[in-house]
């Protein structure tokens, strides 16, 4: 493998975590509902998907597992603040809190403990790389081309409206908290089955955080938060390889490089008003209660 | 049977009264339970966390201490928050004030005059108001999503005081770690009693003047108007921009002199880290608050407390650091749902029942 | 009512402790700090791992008290709990809980303070830590010996003297056996983060190296050179599960002797302060069993490893000749401990800057 193939590998793999708990997110927002507990909903799934892996001997259970786990914690956030109209932001930082402390308390008899065997490759890339392209395919025809995308961007552009059509807005906005819980306890899954075989506590580091970030950079759309994932990806690798050339350049610059980047790149974009606009979901973070 | 929710005509006070007692009582039904899970006395375990804390004088100025960084912050940022405006990035105010401040002592170790301390907490004001304009003036002049470059410059301002530390800021009788000179003498904030700094004055004072900015003043109308109703406060003449700038400086001013405050106390120095994420747990101190300033000081003194707890359950019983954290979210979650209360009557319907309502 | 009288007896407790510090003692109550989490199977695992040891050791005389994910900032409050609490002795084991530990110490005098990786001591508080780069000498002549390439990856934390010491003396071991050898640092500012670590031991390889060493707390990298056929050192703890075929040795922190001497010493009356250094000799740094290499190999490390424990070989014997071109330490002779401690230099043949 020549080395322009072993870096390009390299970024598809740290990247793909990002966009898979991205995409879910995508989805929740464009439903308007915001989900900061990303994090907390990736590290749960990482430790469930860790921990049937390794007892069931499966990998496949495990991502089952992990997608479960997303799940689970995605109804409880859905039941706070779609059942119960509580703040989102609050609530999102809560289930943060709480996947945190849970996954902690779930994995500590697998701190320590190999696993037997990963998912299956497909051309030498990883079976979960593949299906994060076809997601995004997936997402992006759903939402443009179909019906049901039509009706969860309309009940995040105008959720009155949309329970005036006769459109379940809290039915709808649960379908797309669950989706995004399920990608995110993918995500997860992904970190802790293929990406670095193991469990270790808050193994997910903050990644839940840039997966929401990189929603807002993509403008919500599906195909750029792809392409944003795998240039976050790209800049963190650089950043090594330029390390390894020896320039003196100081390691904390680098680091923060894909930041900085996101940031120019967000203010790039968003200057183009027409478009974020445009995308934007107008209801977002928005409680919704039925008048009758 | 469903759950249906049915608006007040308006708030409940008999609700916005019991709803914190009600989830404190449902947490406690369900730390007990988690408690007796794990083999444990949920009576004992309950008192550790709750009580003992506010049984000794010493751990009642620690509450202080902790909760002085979470109030200052949760005040701003609740302002933030109702003109609806997204600050997520104290956190990275926070450690621009205290890079801001810190510079007076690291650059002229000598100066030592009450003056140095008032130089100090300004420069940290400063750093933390410079710091959270950036995301402001982003918005304001290219749309940017004050989110996201918001919680990105707390990654690129935390790096920054990595390298300043490790460089440039070392302590040179520091065996080369990572750490600035110790701060001395008037580089510190005095002590009030006990181990209760100035500091805790500076949230104190930021509660009162926020709570009557907020509740007498036209600048808390403006605010309270660009949140809820921002093209009536455009008709009013306010302007949106100069919103989001004054949210943006006022939240990472008191971020700022957060910071400040725990360099010159409980810190005492620069390093690497300073704050064990005070700008992202004031959020939540902020929301717990209903984002009212007095609300805010009774959400961050039980913030506080709860992190009080947690340690004194790991050291006192033996619960691992990850129950008190389980506990804690728990906690959240409970209060987040009893708030519906206030707002809101619930019912519960039979199927049937909801059927036949649909149908008349 | 219970509670009152628990914490009254709890409060005579710890002031009849206070008075028999200088005698021997029944029981001790020992407490120790931790800066990360339990789980992290690196650092404060191997912490953790020696209090296990100390229970175990020392069963009804010794009550350990711990309390995890302690944050510099807390870390004050968390100390000074503990020694209100009772406690006789209390280790601090983050290089950034220094300030505090003092700080506290002076505030009980009775109370013994030990402070992990400092340099600070007072009357009650002892400063430990392991001489790391004495088994990182000896992984720096495997990889000269193992290397097809010539040239190692070597992913590090931070740069504090306990870091650059080991990368300084992995190149020196690896010179040892191959003057032209090269070692490519990738700094990933972080002690743990298993996905950035991964990553950088994957750029690492993709430049050219085919053995990689580590200064960060995860298996991670050791995983990556697993699955690419290529070799490696485990860090913290014997990381062979999770690379059967890649781990070549570890380098292993083990605290329990220390901690069973001090908590012993305690219980003895015979704690003093004072600031002790361990490495290989004493067992505090571990070398895991030699694997995946050729039996010369095997035992050149094992003579190696065998000099350094006996005194015999120093890894940082002068003259060495720094990455500026000046030459530090005597001929023959080691360098003396507070160089080492304070490192802030590479040596020749480094391609990397440090931070000034």
């Amino acid at each position: 493998m020549d080395m322009f193939t072993a870096i390009l590998l390299t970024i598809i793999t740290a990247a793909t975590p990002l966009l898979l708990a991205a995409l879910g997110e995508l989805v929740t927002e464009r439903s308007g509902v915001l989900n900061l507990g990303v994090e907390g909903m990736m590290v749960m799934g990482a430790v469930s998907g860790f921990g049937a892996a390794f007892l069931s001997g499966s990998p496949y259970v495990g991502i089952l597992a992990a997608i479960a786990a997303g799940m689970a914690m995605a109804v409880l956030f859905g039941f706070l603040t779609l059942t119960l109209v509580a703040n989102q932001v609050a609530a999102g930082l809560a289930l943060t809190l709480l996947g945190l402390g849970l996954s902690g308390l779930i994995g500590e008899s697998f701190v320590g403990q190999p696993l037997a065997t990963k998912p299956g490759n497909v051309f030498g890339i990883d079976i979960l790389v593949v299906f994060s392209l076809l997601l995004t395919a997936a997402v992006s025809y759903v939402l443009f081309r179909t019906k049901v995308g039509l009706i969860i961007r309309a009940v995040g552009d105008n959720h009155g409206s949309a329970h005036a059509l006769g459109y379940g807005v809290i039915a709808v906005r649960y379908a797309c908290v669950l989706f995004g819980g399920a990608c995110s306890g993918l995500a997860g899954g992904y970190l802790s089955l293929v990406y670095t075989p193991q469990w270790v506590e808050n193994m997910t580091a903050g990644r839940g955080w840039i997966a929401l970030a990189l929603v807002v950079f993509a403008s919500w759309l599906p195909w750029r938060t792809c392409a944003g994932a795998y240039l976050f990806g790209a800049i963190s690798i650089l950043a090594y390889t330029v390390q390894t050339l020896g320039w003196g350049i100081p390691s904390q610059f680098l680091s923060s490089l894909p930041y900085l980047v996101t940031i120019a790149a967000l203010v790039v974009i968003s200057g183009n008003r027409l478009l974020t606009r445009a995308n934007t979901p107008a209801c977002l973070g928005q409680a919704f209660v039925p008048d009758r | 049977m469903r759950l249906v929710l049915e608006k007040r005509a308006e708030r409940s006070q008999m609700a916005a009264l019991f709803s914190p007692i009600l989830a404190l009582l449902l947490t406690v039904i369900t730390g007990a339970i988690i408690f007796s899970l794990r083999g444990l006395n949920p009576l004992d375990a309950l008192y550790v966390y709750f009580v003992e804390p506010l049984t000794a004088q010493w751990s009642i100025e620690q509450l202080l201490v902790k909760a002085t960084p979470l109030v200052l912050i949760g005040a701003g940022l609740s302002v933030c928050y109702l003109a609806n405006v997204w600050n997520i990035g104290a956190e990275g105010q926070l450690t621009m004030g205290a890079i801001f401040g810190g510079m007076i002592p690291v650059m002229f170790p000598a100066w030592q005059s009450p003056l140095t301390l008032v130089a100090m907490l300004v420069m940290g004001v400063i750093g933390g108001m410079a710091y959270g304009a950036i995301p402001a003036l982003l918005k304001n002049r290219f749309h940017a999503n004050e989110i996201l470059t918001s919680l990105m410059l707390v990654y690129v301002v935390q790096l920054f005081l990595d390298w300043l530390v490790r460089g440039p800021w070392r302590d040179p009788a520091g065996f080369n770690f990572p750490k600035s000179i110790t701060f001395e003498g008037w580089q510190l904030l005095p002590y009030l009693f006990g181990s209760v700094h100035a500091g805790v004055l500076f949230a104190v004072a930021a509660v009162i003047v926020l709570a009557i900015m907020m509740a007498r003043m036209l600048k808390g109308f403006e605010v309270r108007v660009m949140g809820s109703a921002p093209r009536a406060g455009r008709f009013a003449g306010f302007s949106r921009e100069r919103m989001v700038m004054f949210s943006f400086m006022l939240s990472g001013g008191l971020a700022g002199l957060a910071g400040v405050t725990e360099i010159a106390s409980v810190v005492g120095q620069l390093q690497p880290t300073i704050s064990p994420g005070y700008g992202f747990a004031a959020i939540i101190v902020a929301f717990l608050g209903r984002l009212n300033p007095i609300g805010v000081l009774i959400a961050g003194l039980l913030l506080a407390l709860s992190y009080l707890g947690g340690e004194a359950a790991q050291i006192t019983l033996g619960i691992s650091d990850k129950i008190a954290k389980v506990f804690q979210g728990i906690l959240l979650f409970f209060i987040l749902a009893c708030d519906t209360l206030i707002l809101y009557r619930i019912r519960f319907e039979t199927s049937r029942r909801a059927a036949l309502a649909a149908a008349e | 009512m219970k509670k009152l009288m628990l914490s009254a007896t709890a409060f005579a407790l710890a002031l009849g402790m206070a008075a028999a510090s200088a005698s021997a003692a029944d029981k001790v109550k020992a407490c120790w700090v931790y800066v990360g989490a339990i789980g992290d199977f690196g650092w404060t695992y191997q912490h953790n791992q020696g209090v296990e040891a100390v229970k175990k050791e020392l069963g009804d005389k010794v009550e350990a008290v711990i309390v995890e994910n302690v944050a510099e900032a807390d870390s004050e409050r968390a100390i000074e709990r503990l020694a209100r609490d009772g406690c006789a002795i209390i280790f601090t084991t983050s290089f950034g809980f220094m300030e505090p530990t003092l700080k506290v110490a002076k505030k009980f005098p009775d109370v013994k303070f030990e402070h992990a990786t400092g340099y600070k001591t007072a009357d009650n508080v002892t400063t430990y830590n392991a001489k790391f780069h004495e088994g990182r000498y000896v992984i720096g002549q495997i990889a000269a010996k193992m290397s097809k390439t010539g040239v190692a990856g070597y992913i590090v934390s931070f740069p504090i003297p306990e870091v650059v010491s080991g990368i300084n003396a992995f190149m020196l071991g690896a010179q040892s056996i191959n003057p032209d050898f090269k070692v490519k640092i990738v700094w990933a500012n972080t002690w743990y983060d298993p996905g950035k670590e991964a990553d950088a031991a994957k750029v690492l390889f993709s430049q050219g190296a085919d053995i990689i060493a580590q200064h960060t707390d995860s298996t991670a990298a050791l995983q990556v050179a697993e699955e690419q056929g290529k070799q490696g050192f485990g860090q913290a703890s014997d990381m062979i599960k999770f690379a059967p075929k890649a781990q070549l040795t570890a380098i292993v922190d083990n605290w329990a002797p220390y901690y069973i001497r001090r908590v012993n010493d305690v219980l003895n009356g015979t704690w003093k302060s004072q600031s002790s250094w361990d490495g290989m000799a004493e067992g505090t740094v571990n070398i895991a069993p030699f694997t995946n290499m050729p039996d010369d190999v095997a035992k050149m490390a094992t003579e190696t490893a065998e000099a350094i424990k006996t005194g015999k070989l120093h890894p940082f014997t002068g003259p060495i000749t720094k990455q500026d071109g000046t030459v530090v330490g005597e001929a023959g002779k080691g360098l003396p401990d507070g160089d080492i401690l304070g490192m802030n230099w590479y040596v020749k043949g480094i391609d990397d800057t440090l931070p000034q």
